[in-house]
């Protein structure tokens, strides 16, 4: 690793680039690959003025990484800008192992807040200034900072895949066997002491939320209570916990409580080579599991400088357009289970999601994980049956379900009275805090990255971005069935022109030789931006995978629209971001 | 229940004396045919599972064809846990104290790899390697996802398992007492209680996690 960096070419700086280096001087270097470096002690100025004056005011994806032959930690930070589309500017903070130290910058973007807790669960590094850096994956006690690369978990076996011990020729023993304590723990429960231990999760999250005693201005006394809704819990999709302060009914604060289906994702994927990744990806956002091939496919795709052939990047948008329809229907269902009106529209919303499900097993052999994308193309050609039966899908039936959807729904009188000016985001609010997808353009931001920076060939469709205006829960639906309707007109283009001809660039392997690099591949999913940032050091394992996982951030707007509404329309709020737990805690 | 040592051994020559076995037994069938079919689930989704699951609840798949259409909410009203999903260690005391709240009888699916052993994720450090390790499991259902034709299978499996049982001999008719499964702490990583040294566990288990809802 240590010559391969080396030698690591330093990154061409960007016009905008040298702008700043020229006015904070020695504070900005260029970086490995792509970006710049920002010393610490400049960092919050070089990031106001890449968001005021340079106009970058959505800061996409923030992470770290630990570079332990160098001895520091990085964090990585990608911003956009809403107005303009295009790249992200990547830009990055670096600090020694032992001091761990950035400063925060949720004071410029407020999408970092729950991403640098992130950061700082895996990693350890210390955001100073910010607001509540609490653990927000593991628990607050958890030993050790998983993500850095001397952290060993208990079933370890060697860094990288494939291990020794599952070579056909070789035998296999249990992980269990191979465990210290014969089980997934690092802390044997033999040696723990109960009666010392005082488990401080609860108090450290509670302490920011302490009712406080008044009165509700008719000289009554009342105290306001903090209720625990979750994480099993009917109206909270999956298991997620909401922390709420309730005075009467209505919501004074809240905090969300995540990494109930925390399954370390990013750990598991530095140790699987890259293409082993490529199933463990279905698994994050498990409604649309080929939209998250697709952006993982971009991302090393990038690294490894190819593209895929025509067909097969058709084959991608009928698939990836096809995900979008089935997530957005299963949405409409989902928000009317929240709103009361149990599981009759989703069994409408499933109908249509079954034949989706058919036409993807019959594409890849799974209904829900497809695996379907490979680097450079995609898995198996599709068949004549295939072409035929999603004609009749898209030409026939889809649009009209669509409407039979909308009849039920949008002109229903409570429906509306139920969704129509609640849970209102603001659209300063929603580009501040990385709101992204359905929810962003709800409130009114025309940004879609099948527009704004155009990856595969959407550029040659025509399509409209959907946009509300109200940012309320109602327009997040109209947006959503908006969407239904422009991915039909995607999915008709597409199977006008699509080409006969080869699916896969190069050969099939069961390796892909990615060269040191790093990248940062995006698509816009049905849930919003779904990132995956990479980082290779030439060796066939990802030396950093992170998931910039579009719910989880989105999750960050839910304490903006619930505040001064009712509780009950705070769990419609949660309804109408359209999050996946998988994704959020990965 | 069984009323032959009740019985004095004079009475027993004199008087046909019947056993509870023998008058419950026929009705056993009767019993079970309407407990397997009035099996209500609790809805309680995890991961991805809890997808396929709701998809088998839907048109295609109509779970009410089993009587199982009815997922209730709440554990006290439940009589299956399907556990649909990775059981991680931050998820784990929650699943457990839902099973303790289930009233007997009980059973509960392992629904997918996750939750038979880990699946995919078993390597992971927060991901429990089987929810067996906590609370017994009457039926296993392989894939990743399971399809919900194999969820559908995995119900007849337990439907079989509710048949052979019967009610003079079901334990949970008898003074039997079903003690609660130690809720595990979450330390520096996952306590399983039932594994700490015995030690006074009774006063420091208390204040840690209350066992009441």
């Amino acid at each position: 690793m240590a010559e391969k960096t080396a030698t690591a070419p330093l990154a061409q700086l960007t016009s905008e680039m040298t702008a700043l280096k020229e006015r904070f001087g020695d504070a900005i270097q260029p970086a490995e690959y792509e970006g710049i470096v920002v010393a610490n002690d400049k960092l919050l100025q070089v990031a106001q003025a890449i968001r005021d004056d340079l106009g970058y005011d959505y800061l996409s994806s923030l992470t770290g990484v630990d570079y332990f032959d160098k001895g520091y930690f990085e964090t990585v930070y990608h911003a956009c800008s809403i107005a303009r589309g295009g790249g992200p500017l990547v830009f990055k903070a670096r600090t020694p192992r032992d001091v761990a130290e950035i400063p925060s910058v949720v004071s410029i973007w407020r999408s970092a807040e729950f991403q640098e807790r992130e950061a700082y669960d895996m990693f350890g590094i210390r955001y100073t200034g910010h607001p509540d850096l609490r653990r927000i994956l593991t628990w607050e006690g958890f030993a050790g900072y998983p993500l850095r690369k001397d952290w060993k978990e208990p079933y370890y076996e060697q860094d990288h895949k494939p291990f020794d011990s599952r070579w056909p020729g070789g035998h296999h023993v249990p992980a269990e066997d191979r465990a210290q304590f014969h089980d997934n723990v690092t802390v044997s429960p033999e040696t723990f002491n109960v009666e010392s231990f005082t488990p401080e999760a609860e108090q450290l999250l509670y302490s920011g939320i302490v009712p406080v005693p008044g009165g509700n201005g008719h000289g009554m006394h009342t105290d306001s209570v903090v209720v625990n809704l979750g994480p099993q819990h009917p109206s909270t999709h999956g298991v997620f916990r909401l922390v709420v302060r309730l005075s009467g009914e209505t919501v004074e604060d809240l905090r969300p409580v995540m990494g109930y289906l925390h399954r370390n994702h990013e750990k598991i994927g530095e140790r699987n080579t890259f293409i082993q990744n490529m199933p463990f990806t279905d698994r994050l956002d498990y409604m649309c599991s080929m939209s998250n091939n697709f952006g993982y496919a971009l991302a090393v795709e990038k690294l490894m400088n190819i593209k895929p052939p025509e067909r097969a990047e058709y084959i991608r948008i009928i698939m990836a357009e096809l995900t979008r329809v089935m997530n957005h229907l299963a949405f409409c269902g989902f928000l009317l289970n929240e709103m009361g009106a149990f599981f009759t529209p989703f069994i409408y919303a499933f109908e249509e999601r079954e034949l989706i499900l058919d036409l993807f097993e019959m594409a890849s052999g799974s209904r829900m994980m497809c695996n379907y994308f490979r680097f450079g193309g995609v898995a198996r050609d599709v068949s004549d049956e295939f072409v035929q039966r999603l004609s009749h899908l898209v030409f026939e039936r889809l649009s009209h379900k669509t409407d039979e959807m909308e009849n039920l729904i949008t002109t229903n009188e409570i429906v509306r009275s139920r969704a129509v000016g609640v849970a209102v985001l603001p659209r300063a609010d929603a580009i501040s805090l990385g709101a992204a997808g359905p929810l962003l353009r709800a409130s009114g931001v025309p940004y879609d990255l099948r527009k704004a920076d155009p990856y595969s060939i959407y550029d040659r469709f025509d399509f409209d971005i959907v946009t509300g205006t109200n940012g309320d829960v109602y327009d997040r639906y109209l947006v959503r069935i908006g969407e239904i309707r422009q991915s039909i007109r995607i999915l008709k283009q597409a199977l006008e022109q699509l080409p006969a001809g080869e699916i896969q660039t190069g050969k099939k392997a069961y390796q892909a030789r990615v060269p040191a690099g790093q990248a940062y591949g995006r698509v816009e999913g049905p849930k919003g931006e779904l990132g995956f940032y990479v980082v290779s050091d030439g060796s066939p394992n990802p030396y950093r995978y992170h998931v910039r996982a579009t719910s989880f951030i989105n999750l960050g707007s839910l304490t903006t629209m619930a505040r001064g509404g009712k509780l009950a329309d705070a769990i419609i709020g949660l309804g109408s971001i359209d999050t996946t737990m998988g994704e959020v805690d990965r | 229940m069984s009323g032959k040592q009740q019985v004095p051994h004079e009475l027993e020559d004199n008087v046909a004396v019947t056993p509870w076995a023998k008058l419950l037994d026929p009705l056993t069938p009767i019993y079970n045919w309407g407990r397997k079919y009035s099996m209500w689930p609790m809805g309680f989704g995890l991961a991805c599972c809890a997808i396929e699951m709701m998809a088998t609840a839907a048109g295609r798949f109509d779970l009410s064809r089993f009587g199982m259409e009815l997922m209730r909410p709440s554990p006290r009203q439940a009589d299956l846990m399907i556990v649909s999903g990775t059981v991680t260690k931050k998820m784990i005391p929650q699943i457990v104290r839902l099973y303790n709240q289930m009233p007997e009888p009980k059973y509960v699916i392992a629904m997918g790899a996750c939750a038979t052993s880990g699946g995919p994720f078993k390597e992971g450090y927060t991901v429990v390697s089987g929810v067996d390790r906590f609370i017994p499991v009457d039926v296993y259902i392989p894939g990743c996802p399971p399809r919900p034709e194999a969820l559908l299978q995995g119900f007849l499996k337990l439907f079989e398992k509710i048949e052979g049982q019967k009610i003079s001999t079901a334990p949970w008719y008898t003074k039997k007492e079903f003690p609660a499964i130690p809720v595990p702490l979450l330390g520096p990583d996952l306590i399983d209680l039932r594994q700490v040294a015995e030690k006074p566990r009774e006063q420091s288990e208390a204040p840690a996690v209350p066992t009441t809802n």
